[in-house]
């Protein structure tokens, strides 16, 4: 949910663009978050964790505390909540440890 | 290999206030910073901020954060590297840094670790589901990037983090269905507390949140009230239908840096953990590395760019720069931290900083072996 | 209570509030800072030097409400908004509140809105007089609210009908 009026702050938001979650197109905005376009979105589970196969999401937002790791471009372990969101990115869910492909 | 004469660790509030500082006695800085803009947790504090002319008070933290920025870009001493993390400082006085895939070498004369602080978690049942968040963390979804994560929160945590992103949460138009509070007593300052309840938001001291409920993702919370000792009363559950829960439970001080580098380290708990030992001009026991803001004990931003002046004007003393005023320019910063500190809101940070701050080196030597102290061999 | 609840007590609130004598004479700033934090942005920004020198600056604000003419700079300037205006002089049956405000949307002068009390409670209806708005307000707008008479030491907070 994107907010559009705010008392105090002006959001200037860059260049509409696209990615895919989990093979849906989605739209985003340049200079945004990974994260931050997920949850505009709707989409707030991030990653399923190694052992309870439990849902995970968001938690620290600065980096700091690996809840929020997904596959992007293919390379897994990427922490959205400080990536930025780039024109055609393929974001998936990360289930496991991921893995390195070569 | 980068040579340079001050590497401030940070670009927040102390980092940014630091470099600026040493720079105008003439000494050249670089800031290395993960993020790929300056400001730090600034850039998301919409409020207006306490304290005094000195500390820009009534300003909104993201007009300062806007005005330290603008002066350290103007500062031909003072180079930036954003998105640029520090990975590790190594004996012979290197600090590594990874920035756009790329290993970096810089080899300061002097540091200033300002890293900040991360927040913490709480243990209950389901803190893991989707929707439970940090404070911080919604603050800047909402603020920065504006972005609701949800619709209805409950804020775990009546300090001044939750009291002003539940006052934020509410500016951003979503519905705060509560704050709760283990504690008998609000820990926020009284003015916040009473213009989110004037708004409308409950705040329940002596309360906890006994369990988040969900199938995928947060759907609901239960709290319940604490007797004299802490203990759940039962039968005095409440349940909350929210998709958002925010924890506010307090930050610890990011100091891989300083254990890296073998300072020596105390556990104090008014100051939120593990925390350098350090002279009162923040310089710690590894000669040349200084702390300065959260990363030196969680305390406000305020304090945090006083701190930053301080470091800063020391290391740029150290490396010999110097300026007419130094002396009053200095005792005056002293001044102001002292005078921040010394109401009745500011007795737990003295009270922390009394068991940190050591006014000789020798002490602080001798203080390895006296103390209960941590320092890392590596 | 305020440090359990965030509600100031009668008694809080009794050594803040200005004499009736005063309150007869027009508008005046009421300062409900209880706390003693280091935060002194509104002594610097009153202008007819009506808020005391702080020695120190935990202390909490001391207006000389006989210098306090209810202009209310101050009221924009306080980090906890916790300054407000009331003019116990705006007619026979209804006082003016003065109150920080920083939501959207804005009401419009004539608007009827719920008046708040400071338990977040709605205790009645207030009419919008004035809305003081705009880029130097950085925010921090100020509402004046027409209230019934007894109510101006209650009303500290407003919500916008909901539109049907």
């Amino acid at each position: 949910m994107r907010i559009t009026e705010h008392p105090i702050l002006d959001f200037a938001r860059g260049k509409k663009i696209k990615f895919t979650y989990n093979g849906q197109e989605l739209e985003g905005f340049e200079g945004e978050t990974i994260a931050a376009a997920l949850h505009a979105n709707g989409v707030r589970t991030m990653r399923e964790s190694i052992h309870l196969h439990r849902p995970r999401g968001l938690f620290c937002n600065i980096g700091n505390c690996s809840s929020c790791l997904m596959i992007v471009n293919g390379k897994p372990n990427v922490r959205v909540c400080v990536e930025k969101l780039q024109e055609g990115m393929i974001v998936m869910t990360q289930k496991g440890k991921g893995e390195l492909k070569c | 290999m980068l040579a340079c004469e001050i590497c401030v660790i940070g670009g927040g509030p102390a980092g940014l206030t630091a470099a600026l500082h040493a720079a105008s006695l003439g000494a050249s800085a670089v800031i290395i910073d993960r993020n790929d803009y300056l400001g730090g947790q600034l850039i998301k504090q919409t409020h207006r901020f306490f304290g005094s002319k000195e500390q820009k008070a009534s300003e909104r933290g993201i007009s300062i954060s806007r005005e330290l920025s603008l002066a350290v870009e103007k500062e031909k001493n003072i180079k930036v590297l954003t998105a640029a993390t520090a990975l590790g400082y190594y004996k012979d006085g290197v600090v590594t840094v990874e920035k756009d895939e790329r290993f970096l070498k810089i080899k300061p004369q002097k540091i200033i670790v300002a890293t900040g602080g991360a927040e913490k978690t709480l243990p209950f049942p389901n803190n893991d589901l989707p929707g439970v968040y940090g404070a911080g963390a919604v603050q800047t979804l909402v603020n920065v990037y504006g972005v609701k994560p949800g619709r209805r929160v409950l804020m775990v945590g009546a300090g001044n983090i939750g009291v002003i992103v539940s006052y934020q949460l509410l500016q951003a138009g979503m519905e705060v269905a509560g704050i709760v509070e283990a504690a008998p007593r609000i820990g926020a300052y009284w003015v916040h507390a009473a213009k989110v309840v004037r708004a409308g938001v409950p705040i329940y001291t002596r309360h906890t949140i006994k369990g988040a409920w969900g199938k995928k993702e947060v759907e609901g919370a239960t709290i319940v009230e604490l007797d004299e000792q802490w203990k759940p009363i039962p039968g005095t559950e409440k349940d909350f239908a929210v998709d958002v829960i925010c924890l506010s439970v307090g930050l610890n001080p990011l100091t891989e840096i300083l254990w890296q580098a073998g300072c020596a380290m105390k556990y104090v708990p008014e100051l939120s953990g593990y925390v350098p030992l350090r002279n009162e001009y923040l310089e710690t026991s590894v000669p040349g590395i200084y702390v300065a803001g959260d990363a030196g004990g969680i305390e406000e931003a305020s304090a945090a760019m006083m701190e930053g002046a301080l470091a800063g004007l020391n290391a740029a003393r150290a490396l010999g720069y110097s300026a007419p005023d130094f002396n009053s320019r200095r005792a005056n910063i002293l001044r102001e931290l002292e005078s921040l500190r010394s109401g009745p809101v500011g007795e737990k940070i003295r009270k922390g900083l009394e068991k940190v701050t050591l006014t000789e080196r020798r002490e602080m030597r001798s203080g390895l072996s006296n103390l209960s102290l941590l320092t890392s061999n590596f | 209570m305020l440090a359990e609840n965030g509600v100031p007590t009668g008694e809080d609130l009794a050594q803040v509030l200005p004499a009736p004598e005063r309150l007869a004479q027009g508008p005046v700033a009421i300062a409900e800072c209880f706390q003693k934090i280091p935060c002194d942005p509104c002594y610097h920004s009153c202008l007819r030097r009506a808020i005391a020198p702080f020695a120190d600056i935990n202390e909490r604000p001391r207006i000389d409400h006989e210098k306090c003419n209810g202009c209310g700079l101050c009221v924009n300037r306080c980090p906890g908004l916790a300054i407000f205006v009331v003019d116990q002089t705006y007619s026979d049956s209804e006082a003016l509140v003065k109150l920080p405000y920083e939501f959207l949307p804005l009401p419009k002068p004539g608007d009827v809105v719920t008046a708040i009390n400071r338990l977040g409670q709605a205790v009645g209806k207030a009419r919008v007089v004035k809305v003081q708005s705009g880029k130097q307000m950085d925010g921090t707008n100020i509402v004046w609210l027409a209230v019934p008479q007894d109510l101006s030491m209650e009303v500290r907070h407003f919500k916008m009908e909901e539109v049907r």
